[in-house]
């Protein structure tokens, strides 16, 4: 209990005191809201934000793959227990290793680039990391490339639970496959996509700054900057520990929401079960 | 084996297994780039970058083991490693115990918490820890730096260790204590040896968070002696920009303790990342 207080209690006292402070010649003042109105006022942190927003579009479609490739797996298709031991495999990787081997796949004259030139597609081999609009769906792509494993193996035990009888009561009915998936398969997969969802919600906001820092370091110009790597740089490059902790607070109200939200819908689905 | 047949309707099971196939060699593919890079020459790997090396070439593995301090950083995350996953072990044990098999005010109260907790981004802590550890003296130690990663680690582990204390029958227990067992006694040697398996599966999961960690490490063990592997690796593009196999070589040594440790314990990984959600399953 002491040790997390000691790592979770009492920096949130200090993260709040520091956003609200200011260094002036050697001195701590105390600084109202000025810490957040200059954070607000540096474009450079807004588009770290829209940034962020923008990798939420990773959220649907991972919950998309992943519940394919896990339906997939659960009607039995022959090899899939070696199909999801090699799918959850990215999850389990340093995102440090598959950051570097992925921007070495991606370069210029890399892997993917040399591929496409061999089979004619000349056209379509670009600079993937190094164009300021591509990077960012670069980095989504190796984030829904690693990410997605854990959803499939969530789903997939969770379907492994469900009973039987359920499925083969709806086929007796002559459900078709999509009706089944529609009817059977996602409503009894609600609560762990749900959970799923609000996860990768998190991630995408606050859990991505591996991959910035290897991948693209922020670049190219702030193309791929994200809040996490503009707290790292404010607080331990350019020395403004006052400002990298006013965004820290933003940073922890926005997922204070979002772990509410996982607390409240979980409340509810226990709630659901001691009723029936 | 009947749902096979008929649930074929809209995707053919051809369309499934041809798409589960292309998932599982995207999955794939960066691994095995990195593996086959790793055999070749310089030369070879400019001139044949996706196919199978020609022979193989061991000396890139020399020239990654001999740059960038490769077995002190390799020894500095074992430390860090071994250190937070026991410092957190015993402490989430022990907590655990007293949230499943205790009485106290505010316990429910305190279990949402840290399951809320699971989820706060490090990066949100690493400032004001920063700041405190500068005032402590324990900026670039291994203490501080375990320390950190233990208070990180709890909030799983404890969660973790609670469900599975509540699945241990009382009868056992009342039994136990019958026989004149301590709430001590009763913790080490009836709790204890009946959980090994979800110890274990805490442990896994764990060491391969410590190991794979970045931001902490990079922030707080800024000294050159102190660099983690994963840290260290994040330089190794620099060092031996053109050397592409070499670097290769580097992160197929740094992925080696994980994958093998994945291939050993994986129905303990996916047990504990599945616990974590799926919870009155």
């Amino acid at each position: 209990m002491a040790v997390l207080l000691l790592i979770f209690g009492y920096p949130v006292y200090r993260l709040l005191v520091l956003s609200f402070q200011r260094q002036s010649a050697g001195v701590t003042l105390f600084a109202k809201f000025s810490n957040y109105q200059t954070i607000f006022s540096d474009p450079v942190f807004i588009q770290a934000i829209q940034h962020n927003l923008a990798l939420l579009i990773c959220v649907p479609i991972m919950v998309v793959v992943a519940l394919l490739l896990s339906i997939f797996l659960f009607e039995r298709i022959r090899g899939w227990q070696f199909y999801r031991t090699t799918l959850f495999l990215p999850y389990l990787l340093p995102i440090t290793v598959v950051g570097l081997i992925f921007s070495y796949i991606f370069q210029l004259s890399g892997v993917l680039n040399d591929f496409l030139n061999l089979i004619g597609l000349k056209g379509l081999a670009l600079d993937w990391l190094g164009s300021t609009k591509l990077a960012l769906p670069t980095l989504m792509f190796v984030i829904v490339w690693k990410e997605v494993g854990f959803g499939i193996v969530l789903f997939l035990a969770r379907l492994m639970s469900v009973e039987e009888e359920l499925f083969d009561a709806a086929k007796i009915d002559g459900a078709n496959w999509w009706q089944l998936q529609r009817h059977i398969t996602i409503p009894q997969l609600s609560t762990v996509i749900e959970f799923f969802s609000v996860i990768s919600i998190i991630t995408m906001l606050s859990w991505v700054f591996n991959y910035v820092f290897v991948m693209t370091g922020g670049g190219p110009g702030n193309a791929t900057m994200v809040t996490e790597l503009y707290v790292y740089l404010m607080g331990f490059r350019y020395n403004q520990m006052n400002l990298a902790a006013a965004v820290s607070v933003l940073l922890l109200l926005v997922t204070g929401v979002f772990i509410f939200l996982e607390l409240y819908l979980r409340g509810k689905s226990e709630a659901v079960e001691a009723i029936t | 084996m009947k749902r096979r047949r008929s649930i074929g309707g809209f995707l053919g099971m051809s369309v499934r297994q041809i798409l589960v196939i292309s998932a599982t060699l995207l999955s794939l593919f960066p691994v095995y780039f990195m593996t086959v890079s790793a055999f070749k020459t310089k030369s070879e790997y400019i001139g044949n970058k996706w196919g199978l090396p020609q022979s193989l070439l061991l000396s890139n593995f020399n020239t990654a083991l001999a740059g960038e301090k490769f077995f002190l950083r390799f020894a500095n995350s074992t430390i860090l490693t071994v250190g937070a996953v026991a410092l957190s072990s015993i402490l989430a044990c022990l907590a655990a115990y007293a949230f499943a098999r205790m009485k106290f005010p505010g316990k429910r109260f305190l279990f949402n918490l840290i399951l809320s907790l699971m989820v706060v981004p490090p990066v949100v802590m690493v400032v004001p820890l920063f700041v405190s550890m500068v005032h402590w003296g324990l900026v670039n130690t291994y203490q501080g730096t375990i320390l950190i990663y233990t208070g990180l680690l709890m909030p799983f582990s404890i969660y973790l260790m609670t469900n599975f204390f509540q699945t241990v029958p009382h009868e056992i227990v009342e039994a136990a204590r019958i026989d004149g067992c301590s709430n001590m006694g009763v913790f080490w040697r009836i709790m204890m040896p009946l959980s090994s398996p979800a110890i274990i599966t805490m442990v896994v999961v764990n060491a391969l968070w410590v190991w794979n960690e970045l931001l902490i490490a990079l922030v707080f063990l800024q000294d050159d002696s102190k660099k983690t592997l994963m840290v260290g690796i994040t330089s190794f593009e620099s060092r031996y920009s053109l050397d592409v196999p070499a670097i290769m070589a580097g992160l197929t040594i740094a992925t080696l303790p994980i994958v093998a440790l994945y291939l050993f314990g994986q129905r303990f990984f996916v047990r504990g990342l599945v616990s974590g959600a799926a919870k009155g399953d």
